[in-house]
């Protein structure tokens, strides 16, 4: 059982929260998800009739894009299912190792049900009769918990045939991972419900026409299918209104790193970095910001004066010359060497690559033995350099992002902190103090 | 399946579970249930458990293996009785992982990769485990996460653990 932590304030998530509206880390069950409206979505749905062509129309006007990472239309995605018979599958991506990302977890321990009625609302839009969820395996208590919940659901009737009386039929069940990043990717996740290494599949084809055991497959983020539910009751116009054209609704930002309270906050889309930071209590100990990866590990870092003069959405973080990604922000203070912390990230995709690609299987292990002699002092002149094109001779040329995904964070670095880097070079010893 | 030995009838029951959750011909769908299954009774994936394990899902020995061998999870060799992965990424660096990895080791008289003298504890280095929020995280034998492991809680972590 989960015994750390709850209860807490029911306004921890922040003030505009709507998926984690009201949640107290005790009161994940079915019968206090039903209390906060639970499963009105899917009734509305299902007995005032909804067609799966109104579902995905809504879900597109909504401007609601994927919160795993790439940020792609959920309308659009779902649009692309084939209409035909046949199997077909919706698959919850849950397998949150992106470093700096926490918030599915939160959602599947504190909040289960909406997961569910998200994916059954997706299985209903696409015509799919079968999910799987996919559960990061480090987790394992919120693995045990998002059973508990489906045990429910389908006692109430909310999974299983004819659910609510109609003639819509789902079933879902949960899946372990157990301590593989790269099944994140979803082509790789997918592999590894098979049974098999969770190793990438070349695209096209694209999981709409060929996902799990060669069917048609949608496949989203957890956060995106617990957006769904709110979306539907309220309306699309409503939730596009929570945030910004293009960037619709509330993003649970994980902020993690050299702030005071460190946690989940789920704000509109479109707010200042700057309220972000004071909702986690501001910088710690009184130090100076110095650098945010503002969307996980795998996106370009930015200085501090980029990111407190940015808004936390898609487009505005991009053209900030990052990504919002998984909605990660990994706040670093004055005291952090920048070499340091590259050194622990490089180190990270040289583990996780799966080995399939040479780039990527060679490429990581090269970036981190650069960025390691450097930050020990033993680079030589050129090693920068070096450091640059080894990461544009990675990038896009694998079969799965985790090649750039290796790569962004060099260059970011090196481009936004390179004096850092030249330094050590130079004296053998670093310019600030270390982690 | 009463001639089967390796694993409890518990153990068996549970993995017939995961099957379910699959296409009948889709049995190998199970794999990583059923290693995890074993694991947590056996301790670690022995020979023997992979080969049970592929008999009892109608899959090659290699093909077990494969899986065995690629998720980083799974005790390729025994462990002490409580294998300790702590994660060292950047968010729990930052939070001071490094520090208390120093703590654990010098409290263990051991490195990474190496079980305490009296077989209590082994301690591994892990990747990010979803819970930054909560850093320096751990993992207890797969299924018992812990937060906020800071230099301060060490010591009463590994009396704990040793006396498991």
């Amino acid at each position: 059982m989960i015994t750390s932590n709850p209860p807490f304030p029911v306004n921890s998530y922040g003030p505009d929260a709507v998926i984690m509206k009201d949640i107290d880390g005790l009161n994940w069950n079915l019968s206090e998800y039903e209390k906060r409206g639970g499963y009105q979505a899917l009734r509305k749905i299902l007995v005032e009739g909804m067609s799966p062509e109104d579902v995905i129309a809504e879900v597109k006007k909504s401007a609601l894009r994927g919160r795993g990472g790439a940020g792609f239309s959920t309308g659009l995605k779902w649009s692309f299912m084939p209409k035909g018979e046949g199997q077909k599958y919706v698959v919850c991506n849950s397998d949150e190792g992106e470093p700096g990302t926490f918030k599915d977890r939160d959602l599947l321990r504190y909040n289960p049900h909406i997961v569910i009625e998200g994916m059954a609302i997706a299985a209903y839009a696409i015509r799919a009769s079968v999910g799987y969820n996919y559960i990061h395996g480090e987790i394992w208590e919120v693995y045990e918990r998002f059973e508990e919940a489906l045990e429910e659901a389908r006692a109430a009737g909310f999974l299983g045939n004819q659910i609510m009386g109609s003639q819509f039929a789902f079933d879902l069940y949960a899946h372990h991972g157990f301590g593989a990043y790269i099944c994140g990717e979803e082509t790789a996740l997918l592999e590894s419900i098979e049974g098999k290494k969770g190793q990438p599949r070349f695209k096209p084809p694209f999981p709409a026409s060929y996902g799990l055991y060669g069917c048609p497959t949608t496949i989203n983020n957890t956060e995106t299918f617990a957006a769904v539910p709110s979306l539907i009751l309220e309306g699309a116009d409503a939730y596009l209104s929570l945030g910004k054209p293009n960037n619709g609704g509330t993003k649970i930002f994980s902020v993690s790193g050299d702030v005071v309270r460190p946690g989940n906050y789920e704000v509109r889309l479109g707010t200042p970095f700057a309220d972000l930071l004071e909702m986690a209590g501001g910088m710690r100990d009184g130090n100076d910001l110095k650098a945010v990866i503002p969307g996980g590990s795998s996106m370009p870092v930015l200085p501090a004066e980029v990111m407190m003069a940015t808004d936390m959405d898609y487009d505005s973080i991009a053209k900030a010359g990052s990504m919002l990604g998984s909605g990660a922000v990994i706040v670093m203070d004055e005291t952090r060497c920048m070499v340091r912390c590259l050194l622990r990230l490089s180190y990270f995709y040289h583990e996780e690559s799966c080995g399939q690609c040479t780039p990527c299987r060679e490429g990581t292990g090269w970036l981190y033995r650069l960025v390691k002699r450097i930050q020990n002092g033993t680079g030589e002149d050129g090693d920068i350099d070096k450091l640059l094109s080894l990461s544009d001779n990675i990038g896009g040329r694998t079969i799965c992002a985790l090649g750039d995904a290796a790569a962004l964070p060099v260059k970011s670095f090196i481009e936004h902190f390179r004096p850092e880097f030249e330094y050590l070079i130079k004296y053998k010893k670093s310019q600030v103090e270390s982690i | 399946m009463t001639d089967r030995r390796l694993l409890s009838i518990k153990a068996y029951e549970d993995i017939d579970k995961e099957i379910a959750k699959y296409p009948v011909e889709r049995k190998s769908s199970a794999v990583m249930a059923a290693l995890a299954i074993a694991q947590n009774e056996a301790g670690w994936v022995s020979e023997q458990v992979v080969e049970d394990v592929a008999a009892y899902l109608d899959m090659r020995p290699i093909a077990v293996w494969e899986v065995a061998t690629f998720y980083g999870m799974y005790n390729l060799e025994k462990t002490g009785r409580s294998k300790l992965a702590i994660c060292t990424n950047l968010p729990c660096a930052l939070q001071g992982a490094n520090k208390t990895v120093d703590q654990l080791k010098a409290k263990l008289g051991i490195d990474f990769n190496q079980t305490s003298s009296d077989g209590a504890v082994t301690l591994k280095e892990a990747e990010c485990m979803g819970a930054c929020g909560d850093a320096p995280v751990v993992i207890i034998n797969d299924r018992e996460m812990r937060g906020k492991i800071g230099v301060e809680v060490v010591d009463s972590l590994v009396e704990e653990l040793k006396l498991r």
